[in-house]
Formats: structure tokens, C-alpha cells, sequence
């Protein structure tokens, strides 16, 4: 069995290599393709709730039915780009809190003694032991009017009626930062577990305060567990529906928790598809000039 | 707040000072419950080049991190040029150190690792940059300014970990293994050019080492340590000559030891018996020796010479070649006395074709002097 593979190593390789590719075009780009496909088609009240593209082929005549009227509506209609806007936003938000409150975090474990740094990860994945929904779930009892929060704040005597958190962006917000924190954590974890102290003891021999060490050295070689972690919780949250559905409000307007809409409430598949590919092309472009801007850093200086 | 001041700039001679550049009383510090340094003082003088040297473990790099500040003595005092260090954190010491591991910043240019020092001391942006200029042409890298670490060579590295640590102008330069990444060929030119630098900068350097010959070839002075505590501190000429216990013989080049038993002293003339050899053996020694002590006669390969037939000498043994290594410039023998022990002497190779090299299994006379041996007790 050895042989063949040991006498062409090449041959080899590439399959192993081609593994990943055909994993990538099954799973990811044939149900896009098929997403792309029913974007373009007519919504009608049958079941399927939509109209093939091919209509008929009749004496070597084919008769396709290309249906642009769901990304004209995305246009026409300002809810989307309402919803596009605010989805940017609070992806944004959340990943700028997520990074604010993970990145001590990674490096408090990134930087305490070798025997805690195992168990103080495990706390952070933890909680992924437990479903998703039921710990969105968990969150309305802490965050509604007579719940955890509210009583133990009236307990105190600190307010005298409930604060409103539940069903407003602040409980989106909580929602998202507390499930996507691990996503934060773990990629910035690894980068700064990784770092060099040595160099570390370089900037300060060299005169650099230990708080200038992180602003010089620290952060600058962490920013590929930064950009990391930013993507793993951008990317999800941009289309996340689940937590807006659950803690928002009327007004907590998102694409994920639209194209839900559309596509359970409505019925109207080709719209929700519409969405979903306006909503992947926004999510590659910031992705393709990360690529490129590494790419051209990583160049030889002329 | 306050930088460490800057030294003048290079050419200058330093006033005459008369506080040592590095004074260290009794520093002890340990790890867990062993001893990595255990009570070393040690004075070292302005400009000096001087090694520590020894195994790893030893102490050495202990005691080069107490230096820099990264670690803390458990006990004892640091004084650099008489103002006490002891608790004074890295940043603040008028130090620098070269790493072992070179420790550049991988996400800057050779120029702007070169400059970080100097950013941290306030200095215009002109001086700055003038500064990394003269630098770079100091250590000969001026071409390589905007590359970064990662496209360097291992030589290239340890020139802009030289040049960043010197930029500075620190009073006193530490090294970490300095030449221990670098090949044979680049490590002997390098050395060269370390003393070069340090002897026109006039800077202190203290290099942490367990290459003798490199601590040999650099050092004005050396320390060797063992165990935490310092053996021997000499000049290398007076190490490699006379070394004060068996350690510090065997650590430093070839040797031959000899258990030797005293017969009789005469003067600093004394006469010894050893189970390895038939013949007595002569040595010097001022110290009041008492017959029948035991000690420890070494004798370096280069001092033992050879007897021609019926020639008379001093420290006559016999022996018969086993080994031979031909290592150009000499050649190393292995003879074997007839007590089963192997000695070792080197000639060198004077001529193409000796008239009568040396064969295996050839019977030979060996000799040496009297006064080129050491008699060592510890």
C-alpha cells in the first residue's frame, strides 16, 4: 500500500492536499451556488415556494427566467439597508467589547504559571458544554424586569423600579458579548501564549517601561490573534439572529433575524437568499483586503 | 524618570574612575531549593573584557540576568560604577545586554530595532538617526537597514543584537553566548571583531560563555564557575598555565593528571611518586609540602616532549603510541605507560615529512620540564 504512494509522492500530496478543496466545494460553495440560484427566482405560494429558473426547453430551446426583482427590492426597500447598517453596527460594537474584555483575559491566563493555564481555558470553554439557546434562554430570567439583576439591584435599595434591559440593545449586546467571548479569547490566547518574553526583557533592557512594553511589543505581535478573534465574532454576529430575537426589542434590527422572517414567516425563499448573498459578498470584501494588506506586509522590503 | 545617562561618544576616553565599573558582594540567589549563585563577589574594571565561564548550570547566566535586573539577588549587593543596582529594575541600569537568543523584534526593521534604545531616551530625531547610522557602520550593516529580522542570516542577526545593544553607549555591555549561534568559521572572525569594538569603544563587556577557547581568545579576564561559586579568576594566560585546582586544569584545554605522593621537598624543588609512572617525577612548588602527601600533578599536552635513545632528561617516562590524531598545525598522541595509563602529548607538525613520523605501537621516551607542570592539591 506504502509503494505507489512512496514512488510518486507528488500524486500524493495533491490529494491530500485536494481533501480541503472538495470539502470547500461541497459543503460551502455548492449550497451558495444554490442559494445564488434561488435568489434569482420568483417566490409563488406552492410548495416549493419558488419557480425553477428553467422554464421550459422545447425544440432545442431553453427558456431560463432570470428574476433580479429581489435585489431591486433590497435596494428600493430601506429596511434592508437599514438592517444591513445596523447589523454592521452592532457587529462592529460587539467586537470591539468582546476584544476589550477578552484581551485581558488572554493574557492574564496567556501569562500565569504553566499549571493554571490549562484549567483557566477550560472555565472559558466550559460553558460551551451547555446549549446555545438555553444559555441565551438563561439570560431573559437574569435580565428581565423581575428577574436577577432587577431584584438583587432593589434589594440593595440602589433603584426603586426595574430597569428596562430585556427586549432593548443592551441585552443584545450582553447577549453577544457573553456568547462570543470564547471566540475572542482562544485566538488571542494562542497568539500571546506564543510571544517571546525574551523580547519582552529586550525592550526593558533597552529602557522601555513595562507599560510601553505592551504598547510597543505585546500588542503590535498580537494582532494576528486579534484579527483573528475579530473575524470569529464579526462574521457570526453579522448574521446572528438567535440573541436579537431572543433579548431585542422591536427595533433591534438585524439581517439574520430579517432573513428569518422572510424565509419562515413570509415564505418568500428567493428574497431570504437574496439576502443571505448580499450579506456573504459584505462579509468577503473587509476579508479579501485583510488578505491582501498581510499579503503585501509580508512582502521583502525593496 | 531619570534615563540612564548616555556615555560620551565613542573615542573619548573615560575620566579615570576610581569605583570599579561592576562590583558584586557576596550575591547569592537561588531556585527552588538550589543554589544557581552562592555567595560571589567580584570587582570588574572599567573596560575590561571579562568572561564567565563554565558548564551549563554553573551559575554564569544567573549571575549575567542579576546584572541586567531581570532576576534579583536573594542576598548580597550589585554596584555599577558605585552606585548600588541591587533593586534598580532593568530599564533604569546603565546596561545593555545582547541576548542569546539575539531577541530582536520580529515586526521591525533592522534600523528601527537599532533605534528603539534610543527612542526610550528622549533623544531628537537628527541624533537618532545619525546615531543608527554610526552603528550600523560600526557593526557593517548598513546595507541591510530595512530588512527585517526574518530576512536576515544567523551572522546578520548577531550584528544588529551587537549594534542594538551597543547604541546606547552603554558603561557596561553584556553578552549572552554571543558567538553560540554561529558557525566555526564566523565565530572565530567575530571574535576578532568583538575585541575590536569593545577596545575602541572602551565599553565594559562581560560575556557569559562555555567555549574556553572563545573565553580564552577575547577575555582580559575570566572567571570560571562551578556550581554557583567561582573556581578560579585569572587572566587566561595564568588559567590555562597555572590552574588552581583539578577542575579548572581539565575544564580549560588538555591535560594530563598524575596521583602523585610527596617524597621529599627541597627549595620549591619537589620530588614525587606516582603509581602511573616507574620514575620519580620533579615538580615546583613554593608551598611547604610534608612528604607522603597526596596531590595532583598536571602536566599540558604541549610541555611533554620526546627522548631520543639514551638522551637523559627530567620526568622520564615510557610509553608506547596507541593513538594518533592529525589535526594540521599539530598532531596529538596517545601513549600508554606501563601502568596501563594513557597520556597525551602533542607535537607540532614544523615540517611537510618528518624525517621519522611516529608510528602505532612505537616505544618512545617522554620527558618535560620541572617548572612546566603544576602541582595541584585541590
Amino acid at each position: 500500500m506504502n509503494i505507489p504512494t512512496l514512488r510518486r509522492p507528488v500524486s500524493g500530496r495533491r490529494l491530500i492536499i485536494g481533501l480541503p478543496w472538495l470539502w470547500l466545494g461541497l459543503f460551502f460553495l455548492l449550497p451558495f451556488l444554490f442559494v445564488l440560484k434561488l435568489s434569482l427566482s420568483e417566490s409563488v405560494l406552492a410548495q416549493p415556494p419558488y419557480l425553477g429558473l428553467i422554464r421550459e426547453f422545447q425544440d432545442g430551446m431553453l427558456v431560463l427566467a432570470i428574476n433580479l426583482g429581489n435585489y431591486q427590492l433590497l435596494l428600493d426597500d430601506s429596511l434592508y439597508l437599514k438592517a444591513l447598517l445596523s447589523s454592521l453596527q452592532i457587529a462592529a460594537i460587539s467586537t470591539l467589547l468582546t476584544l476589550l474584555l477578552g484581551y485581558p483575559m488572554a493574557y492574564a491566563i496567556a501569562r500565569s504559571p504553566r499549571h493554571w493555564r490549562l484549567p483557566l481555558m477550560m472555565l472559558i470553554i466550559l460553558p460551551f458544554w451547555t446549549s446555545f439557546l438555553i444559555r441565551v434562554y438563561a439570560w431573559i430570567g437574569i435580565l428581565k424586569n423581575n428577574g436577577l439583576i432587577n431584584q438583587v439591584l432593589m434589594g440593595l435599595g440602589l433603584i426603586d423600579s426595574p430597569l428596562e434591559i430585556l427586549h432593548t440593545p443592551v441585552a443584545v449586546y450582553i447577549g453577544i458579548v457573553y456568547s462570543y467571548l470564547p471566540f475572542m479569547v482562544l485566538p488571542l490566547y494562542a497568539t500571546l501564549v506564543r510571544l517571546d518574553v525574551t523580547l519582552l526583557e529586550a525592550a526593558a533592557d533597552l529602557g522601555c517601561r513595562p507599560w510601553k512594553q505592551f504598547l510597543r511589543i505585546t500588542l503590535p505581535l498580537s494582532m494576528p490573534g486579534v484579527l483573528a478573534g475579530a473575524m470569529l465574532v464579526f462574521i457570526p454576529v453579522m448574521g446572528e439572529f438567535v440573541i436579537p430575537d431572543l433579548l431585542g426589542g422591536p427595533e433591534t434590527l438585524m439581517l439574520g433575524k430579517l432573513m428569518w422572517t422572510e424565509f419562515f414567516s413570509n415564505k418568500d425563499w428567493p428574497l431570504a437568499s437574496a439576502l443571505a448573498a448580499v450579506l456573504l459578498v459584505v462579509l468577503i470584501i473587509p476579508f479579501m483586503l485583510l488578505r491582501h494588506y498581510e499579503q503585501r506586509s509580508q512582502e521583502p522590503a525593496a | 524618570m531619570t534615563q540612564p545617562p548616555l556615555q560620551p561618544a565613542p573615542g573619548q576616553e573615560p575620566s579615570a574612575a576610581p569605583a570599579p565599573s561592576v562590583c558584586l558582594q557576596q550575591i547569592t540567589k537561588s531556585f527552588g531549593s538550589t543554589y544557581a549563585v552562592n555567595n560571589v563577589s567580584l570587582e570588574i574594571q572599567q573596560g575590561e573584557f571579562f568572561s564567565l565561564l563554565g558548564p551549563s548550570g554553573c551559575g554564569k547566566t544567573t549571575l549575567l540576568r542579576m546584572l541586567a535586573g531581570f532576576e534579583s539577588p536573594d542576598r548580597g549587593r550589585i554596584l555599577i560604577d558605585g552606585a548600588d543596582m541591587t533593586r534598580v529594575p532593568p530599564y533604569e541600569r546603565p546596561v545593555n545586554m545582547m541576548f542569546q537568543s539575539y531577541a530582536l523584534f520580529p515586526h521591525m526593521s533592522v534600523a528601527d530595532n537599532i533605534a528603539f534604545g534610543l527612542k526610550q531616551a528622549s533623544m531628537t530625531r537628527q541624533l537618532r538617526t545619525e546615531r543608527v547610522q554610526e552603528m550600523m557602520e560600526l557593526v557593517q550593516i548598513s546595507a541591510l537597514a530595512r530588512r527585517k529580522p526574518h530576512q536576515l542570516s544567523g551572522g546578520q542577526r548577531q550584528r544588529v543584537a551587537l549594534a542594538r545593544a551597543l547604541a546606547r553607549h552603554p558603561r557596561i555591555l553584556l553578552l549572552d553566548e554571543p558567538l553560540g549561534a554561529l558557525d566555526r568559521k564566523l565565530r572565530e572572525k567575530t571574535q576578532f571583531e568583538l575585541v575590536n569594538i569593545q577596545q575602541r569603544l572602551g565599553t565594559t563587556f562581560i560575556v557569559v560563555t562555555h567555549d574556553q577557547e572563545e573565553a580564552m581568545t577575547m577575555s582580559s579576564r575570566i572567571a570560571l564557575m562551578r556550581e554557583g561559586q567561582i573556581e578560579q579568576l585569572d587572566a587566561p594566560r595564568r588559567l590555562y598555565e597555572f590552574p588552581a585546582t583539578r577542575y579548572a586544569a581539565s575544564f580549560i584545554g588538555s591535560i594530563n593528571l598524575f596521583e602523585a605522593r610527596v617524597l621529599r621537598q627541597n627549595g620549591d624543588e619537589i620530588t614525587l611518586a606516582s603509581s602511573d609512572t616507574d620514575s620519580e617525577l620533579q615538580a615546583r612548588c613554593s608551598e611547604k609540602m610534608l612528604p607522603g602527601m597526596r596531590l595532583t600533578l598536571a602536566v599540558r599536552p604541549e610541555k611533554i616532549h620526546l627522548l631520543a635513545d639514551g638522551e637523559l632528561g627530567p620526568n622520564r617516562v615510557r610509553g608506547r603510541i596507541k593513538e594518533i590524531a592529525y589535526l594540521g598545525g599539530v598532531s596529538m598522541y596517545h601513549a600508554e605507560l606501563p601502568g596501563g595509563k594513557r597520556l597525551q602529548f602533542s607535537q607540532s607538525n614544523v615540517l611537510a615529512l618528518a624525517e621519522q613520523p611516529l608510528r602505532p605501537e612505537q616505544d618512545v621516551v617522554l620527558s618535560w620540564q620541572p617548572d612546566s607542570c603544576t602541582v595541584l592539591t585541590e
